[in-house]
C-alpha cells in the first residue's frame, strides 16, 4: 500500500515537471520570436548610430527638398546627411526669396521637459546657422522649440525616439 | 473664489507638555502607522437640517470626519480605525471619552468634535485625545462660511498632524498641474487646480494653446507658467483669483522654466536665444531684469534656496545634464551631482537642507534627493519615465508625474501624478479626472 502511494505521488510530480518544462519551452520560443522581430527592425537600416536615416515621417518643401533633419540623443550636431538636406533647403529658399520659414526644434521623450525645451531650441538653431552660411538671411528664419511636446511617432522605442529628435523647416507664409 | 477665508480661532487650550504623550516619528519610513479613531463630529438635528439645505450633504459632521480620515490614511503615518467598532456615541465622546472603550479597540489617539449652525456660519470644535495617557492634547474651535467645510477637515488634519509629529502639516493646500488629453502626438494641455486630496478640480485654461510647468508663488495665489499663446513660448503670470494674466518681461525669444523666489517678488527663468539658454530673474515690482548665468551651455530649471541666497540649476556645461549651485548673483558656480547618469529638475526643499531631482541612468528615471553640497544622494523611486518633483510645504512629501511606456503600436500612453514620502515609503497615485503632469504644491492656505 505504502509503496504504491509513493509511486503515485512520484508520477504526479513527474507530470507536473513535464508541464513546467513544456511551458518554459513555450516561453523560450516566444522569446526567440520576439527577439527576431526586434532585430529585424534594427536591420531595416533606418538608423545610423541612433540618428534616424529613414524617410517615413519626412515631408517635402518642394520636389527633392526634405523638410527635416535628425539628431543623435542629447546632440545638436548636424550629420553629413543633415547638412546635405539643409543645402537643398537653402538652394530652394534662395530661388524662392519671398518664403519665410520657422525652424521647429524637437526632442524625444527620454529627457526632462525643461532641458528638452532648451535642447529643441539648440537643434533648431544649429539648422538656422547652417542655412545662414548658405546665404539665407536671418530675418527670413524664426525658431520655435517644442521640446518633447510634439512627437511624430508615439512609440516608446529607440526608432520612434530617433524620428522625434528633429528640426523641421516649415513655411511660414 | 475666496481664498483667504477668515477663520476665527477663538479657543486654544495649550496642551500640557508631557513627554509621556504619543508622538509620531516622520523622519523614518513608518511601517507601523499610529492607530487613530476619528469619531464622527457630532451634530444637533437643527444644524444638520440647515446644512443639508445649504450643502446638500446629509450629515456634514460625518463628511468632515471622512476628510480627516482620508488625509490621515494618505499620509501613511496613521491608521484610522473602522467606525463600526466604536462603542461610544460621538456627542458623548466629545464631552468625555471613555478611554477604556477606545483602548479596547487599540486606538492610541482619538479625534472627537462637534459641528453646529451658528449665525449662518459653520462652527466646528474638535479635540485630540491621547487614549493611553487619558489626556486631551489639542482643543480648537473655529467658525467659517459653510461652503468651506472641506477646508475645515484639512485644517483639523493639519492641527492633528502638527501636534503628533511636531511639524506643520500640508493638508490645507492645493496642487496646480497640467491636465492632459488626446493622442500623444497631439496632446491638449490645460492648466488645472485642485485641493491636495483631489477635490474641487477646476480647469484654468481652455486648451487652445499648449501650457507647461505651472508653479505657485509661495506667498500668494499667483502662478507662473509657460504658454505657447500665438505660438510664442513665453513665461506668464496668472492671478488665479481674478484670472488676469500677463507676459513676464520683454524677451526676444523663448522664456521657460519659471519659478518664484521664496519671497514671491521675483521670477527666475530661462531665456533661450541663438541656441543658448541662460538664467534670468525679473523683479515683479520694478520690472528690472538681471542675467544670472553666462555660459554657452544650456542653463535651465533654476530654483532658489528658501533663504533666497542660493540658486540650484541644471546645466550641461560638463557635456551632460548635471546639477549646479551658485550664489543668487550668479557667482561661485559649483557642480554638485557626481553620481552615474544624467541629473535634471533640481528643486530646493522648503526646509533648506535637501535638493530633489530627476535622474536618468541606464534607461530608467529616478526621483531622488541629495544634500545641498551633493552628498548623501538617495533615490526614492525608479520607473520607465518620471520627473519634475515638487515639495509639500513642510518638505516631507514629493509630488511628481510619471508616464507609461507605449506598446508596439504607440498605444497605452498615460501620464499621472504620484506622491512619495521623503523616506521613500508611501508611494501612491494622486487621482486626477484626466491625465496629468507638471504638479506644483502650494503653501499652506492657512496657518
Amino acid at each position: 500500500m505504502k509503496k504504491s502511494r509513493i509511486r503515485n505521488i512520484d508520477q504526479g510530480a513527474i507530470m507536473k515537471l513535464n508541464k513546467i518544462l513544456k511551458n518554459t519551452l513555450l516561453i523560450i520560443f516566444a522569446c526567440f520570436a520576439l527577439s527576431a522581430c526586434a532585430t529585424s527592425k534594427k536591420t531595416t537600416g533606418q538608423m545610423q548610430g541612433d540618428v534616424y536615416t529613414g524617410t517615413d515621417t519626412v515631408e517635402y518643401l518642394a520636389s527633392g527638398v526634405p523638410d527635416r533633419v535628425f539628431f543623435a540623443t542629447n546632440e545638436s550636431v548636424l550629420t553629413t546627411a543633415s547638412r546635405e538636406t539643409l543645402r537643398k533647403q537653402a538652394s530652394y529658399l534662395r530661388k524662392n526669396s519671398k518664403i519665410t520659414i520657422v525652424l521647429e526644434g524637437h526632442a524625444d521623450e527620454r529627457g526632462t521637459r525643461e532641458y528638452n525645451l532648451a535642447l529643441g531650441e539648440r537643434r533648431a538653431n544649429a539648422a538656422k546657422d547652417y542655412l545662414m552660411t548658405y546665404g539665407i538671411s536671418s530675418n527670413r528664419i524664426s525658431v520655435l522649440s517644442y521640446g518633447k511636446e510634439r512627437p511624430v511617432d508615439s512609440g516608446s522605442n529607440p526608432l520612434a525616439w530617433s524620428k522625434n529628435r528633429r528640426s523641421v523647416t516649415v513655411k511660414a507664409n | 473664489m475666496r481664498i483667504f477665508v477668515k477663520i476665527i480661532i477663538f479657543l486654544i487650550l495649550i496642551p500640557s507638555k508631557s513627554f509621556s504623550l504619543i508622538e509620531v516619528d516622520i523622519t523614518r519610513g513608518n511601517l507601523d502607522p499610529l492607530p487613530i479613531a476619528v469619531s464622527p463630529l457630532s451634530i444637533d438635528e437643527n444644524s444638520r437640517q440647515n446644512f443639508e439645505k445649504i450643502l446638500k450633504k446629509k450629515n456634514i459632521g460625518e463628511e468632515i470626519s471622512k476628510i480627516i480620515e482620508v488625509n490621515l490614511k494618505t499620509s501613511g503615518l496613521f491608521n484610522p480605525l473602522n467606525k463600526d467598532a466604536f462603542l461610544q456615541a460621538p456627542d458623548i465622546a466629545n464631552l468625555k471619552p471613555r478611554f477604556e472603550d477606545w483602548n479596547l479597540i487599540k486606538a492610541q489617539a482619538l479625534i472627537t468634535g462637534k459641528v453646529s449652525y451658528t449665525d449662518e456660519k459653520l462652527r466646528v470644535e474638535f479635540r485630540l485625545w491621547d487614549v493611553l495617557a487619558g489626556k486631551e492634547m489639542v482643543a480648537l474651535a473655529f467658525t467659517t462660511v459653510p461652503t468651506n467645510w472641506r477646508r475645515v477637515g484639512h485644517i483639523i488634519t493639519d492641527k492633528v498632524y502638527q501636534r503628533l509629529t511636531g511639524e506643520k502639516g500640508y493638508f490645507d493646500t492645493r496642487i496646480i498641474y497640467v491636465a492632459e488629453e488626446g493622442p500623444k502626438t497631439k496632446r491638449i494641455k490645460k492648466l488645472a487646480i485642485m485641493d491636495q486630496d483631489g477635490a474641487n478640480n477646476k480647469f484654468l485654461t481652455l486648451g487652445n494653446e499648449l501650457v507647461l510647468t505651472p508653479r505657485f508663488n509661495p506667498t500668494s495665489q499667483m502662478v507662473t507658467y509657460l504658454s505657447y499663446f500665438r505660438n510664442l513660448p513665453r513665461v506668464y503670470l496668472l492671478d488665479i483669483e481674478t484670472g488676469t494674466q500677463e507676459v513676464v518681461g520683454d524677451f526676444p525669444g523663448m522664456t521657460f522654466a519659471p519659478r518664484f523666489s521664496p519671497d514671491g517678488k521675483k521670477i527666475i527663468m530661462s531665456f533661450a536665444k541663438d541656441g543658448n539658454s541662460e538664467i534670468y530673474t525679473m523683479d515683479l515690482e520694478n520690472r528690472i531684469v538681471e542675467k544670472i548665468t553666462n555660459h554657452p551651455s544650456i542653463d535651465t530649471s533654476p530654483s532658489f534656496s528658501p533663504d533666497g541666497k542660493f540658486i540650484c540649476f541644471n546645466s550641461d556645461r560638463s557635456g551632460y545634464q548635471q546639477i549646479y549651485i551658485m550664489k543668487s548673483d550668479g557667482s561661485n558656480v559649483k557642480r554638485i551631482s557626481f553620481g552615474k547618469g544624467l541629473y535634471g529638475t533640481p528643486v530646493w526643499s522648503p526646509r533648506g537642507d535637501l535638493i530633489a531631482f530627476t535622474k536618468l541612468h541606464k534607461g530608467k528615471f529616478y526621483i531622488g534627493v541629495m544634500r545641498t553640497d551633493g552628498s548623501g544622494e538617495r533615490l526614492l523611486t525608479e520607473n520607465f519615465y518620471q520627473e519634475a518633483p515638487s515639495w509639500s510645504p513642510n518638505g516631507r512629501v514629493l509630488i511628481f508625474y510619471r508616464e507609461t511606456k507605449t506598446d508596439d503600436k504607440g498605444q497605452g500612453f498615460s501620464a499621472k501624478l504620484w506622491s512619495i514620502d521623503l523616506t521613500g515609503y508611501n508611494e501612491r497615485m494622486v487621482k486626477t479626472p484626466t491625465d496629468a503632469s507638471d504638479p506644483s504644491w502650494s503653501s499652506l492656505l492657512s496657518n
